[in-house]
């Protein structure tokens, strides 16, 4: 496997880029594995190589209906940030950040971490009560968070209407200044690589058709490959989780809903941050292509057809021409929707389920991309060691019976 | 965008609807004699189904009656809308 380097790229340039090994191999499915991965996302890929490298179970494969990253990992509005409310989940997202921040170097494959800064608005008294006690949670928890007055924010952005005539006026922000955006197909393609690269088998059009279980423990899966037999099943799977684990007999918290993305034609530099509003709602950034990405809430109705309904994206985009009316003759380019697993909490659900050796994580709804690391991480030591790592812990399907939910709903600086 | 046709008014769109989520949730009989586990399961888990749904909407701005709907979530067709207090009809599909 070829170790990029500048050297590589020089070389590769040299010979017209006609040389570039392939990144992952494309491995006819084993009979059996100590471990299989059901979604080949950038959270299963995360998981797998997580396996290999901190727990020397590299007998793994990821199994993906389609090709890897296709799903929401390549739908996603790619914001990064740990800004979250509540101390479990500060806990979990802050882990998640400080991996990304060491990420492009440890997997060797440039992801593209741009820690531009994260802004949350606030429109009301209400907002602006809600985003200070947040900025002074995030401290408690060691994570960096700033509040803005509308004067500094109109420093930090100055595109951003500010001014008191505004339908919405804005009254101030929250800032984590590093958090940002990533490039979600390196995402994927980086840990692909890095878990091929230690012996993961990563398995592409191939769906997971039903659970083998015999006395209350999964012994493997079928396939549209056929049948392949497995100590340990794990299903991250995002938007079809419930789906895979009534297979198994299981039922869960979740509801799958449409998430709508779009982005504009391509422009010069403009915004050089994230941009988030939870009453107007939208959030906004400016790729490295240059066009500008959006996203809003999901659509209301159950879905799993990765599309949603024109109104939701028409008011995402008054709620940014709202924001910033510069952007008022922009062309829209592109729209599409993913399919996100919405839990009653807004929270993830991370660990064991009832069947023996079989393990869920999901229910990241709508901000699954940004934990991408840490959830690959916590997920595998879970799997690994039969036990939830200590991040984990608080996010066990069990809560819904204990009642011990962690309420991000509207906490998390962004309404779902 | 969905065409919703509404038990009392016809045919509408969606924009006039709030969603109800899954429909044929009956409130426990008898609240005191569940356990924690019964809880979760009428509270929290859900079908959550890949194709024919049976779910709640209301007309908020029309009729503000509540209904259900037959919809498949695979392909948003929608089979059939029936009242309240109506048996679910026939997946036709």
């Amino acid at each position: 496997m070829t170790q990029f380097s500048l050297l590589t790229l020089a070389r590769e340039a040299w010979t017209g880029h006609r040389r570039w090994p392939v990144l992952w191999r494309d491995p006819h499915p084993k009979p059996a594995y100590s471990v299989v991965i059901i979604g080949g996302g950038g959270h299963g890929l995360a998981t797998a190589y997580y396996l290999a490298k901190e727990h020397g179970i590299a007998d793994v494969a990821v199994l993906e209906r389609g090709w890897i990253g296709g799903g929401n990992t390549g739908r996603n509005t790619t914001i990064v940030r740990s800004n979250y409310l509540w101390d479990e989940s500060a806990a979990i997202y802050e882990h998640s950040l400080k991996l990304w921040e060491g990420l492009s170097r440890e997997l060797n494959f440039n992801v593209m971490l741009s820690q531009r800064g994260v802004l949350n608005l606030a429109h009301d008294t209400g907002d602006v009560r809600e985003g200070r006690r947040r900025v002074e949670a995030n401290r408690l928890n060691g994570i960096d968070a700033e509040w803005l007055e509308p004067a500094e924010l109109s420093r930090f952005c100055p595109i951003l209407d500010v001014s008191p005539a505004a339908r919405y006026p804005v009254l101030g922000a929250t800032l984590q200044r590093r958090g940002g955006t990533a490039r979600h197909d390196a995402v994927a393609w980086g840990y692909a690589r890095a878990a091929d690269r230690r012996g993961v088998d990563i398995v592409q059009n191939c769906e997971v058709t039903g659970f083998f279980i015999e006395g209350g423990r999964v012994r493997g899966v079928e396939t549209s490959r056929g049948r392949i037999a497995a100590d340990k099943v794990a299903i991250v799977a995002a938007g079809h989780n419930s789906v895979l684990c009534r297979m198994a007999g299981v039922r869960l918290p979740l509801q799958s809903h449409p998430l709508q993305a779009l982005v504009s034609e391509p422009v010069k530099p403009i915004l050089d941050c994230v941009v988030m509003s939870n009453a107007v709602h939208v959030y906004v950034s400016q790729s490295d292509r240059g066009e500008l990405v959006m996203g809003a809430g999901i659509d209301a109705f159950a879905s799993y057809a990765q599309r949603g309904s024109f109104h939701i994206i028409e008011r995402e985009l008054a709620a940014c021409l709202e924001l910033f009316p510069i952007f008022g003759r922009l062309r829209m380019m592109r729209s599409w929707g993913g399919i996100v697993d919405i839990s009653p909490d807004a929270s993830p659900i991370i660990g064991p389920l009832p069947v023996e050796g079989l393990f869920l994580n999901g229910g990241w709804g709508t901000g699954g991309f940004k934990a991408t690391p840490g959830s690959g991480h916590v997920f595998a030591h879970t799997i690994a060691r039969g036990a939830p790592h200590p991040l984990a812990a608080p996010f066990a399907l069990e809560r819904f019976r204990s009642g011990a939910l962690i309420d991000e709903h509207g906490a998390a600086a962004v309404a779902h | 965008m969905l065409l919703i046709p509404c038990p009392w008014c016809g045919p509408r769109d969606e924009v006039e609807f709030a969603y109800g989520g899954e429909a044929h949730i009956a409130r426990p009989a008898d609240p005191d004699a569940l356990d924690d586990a019964a809880w979760a399961e009428y509270l929290f888990m859900r079908a959550n189904p890949k194709g024919t749904m049976r779910e709640r909407w209301m007309h908020a701005a029309g009729c503000r009656r509540w209904f259900n709907l037959l919809r498949n979530t695979a392909t948003h067709r929608i089979v059939a809308a029936y009242k309240i207090a109506e048996p679910p009809p026939a997946d036709t599909e």
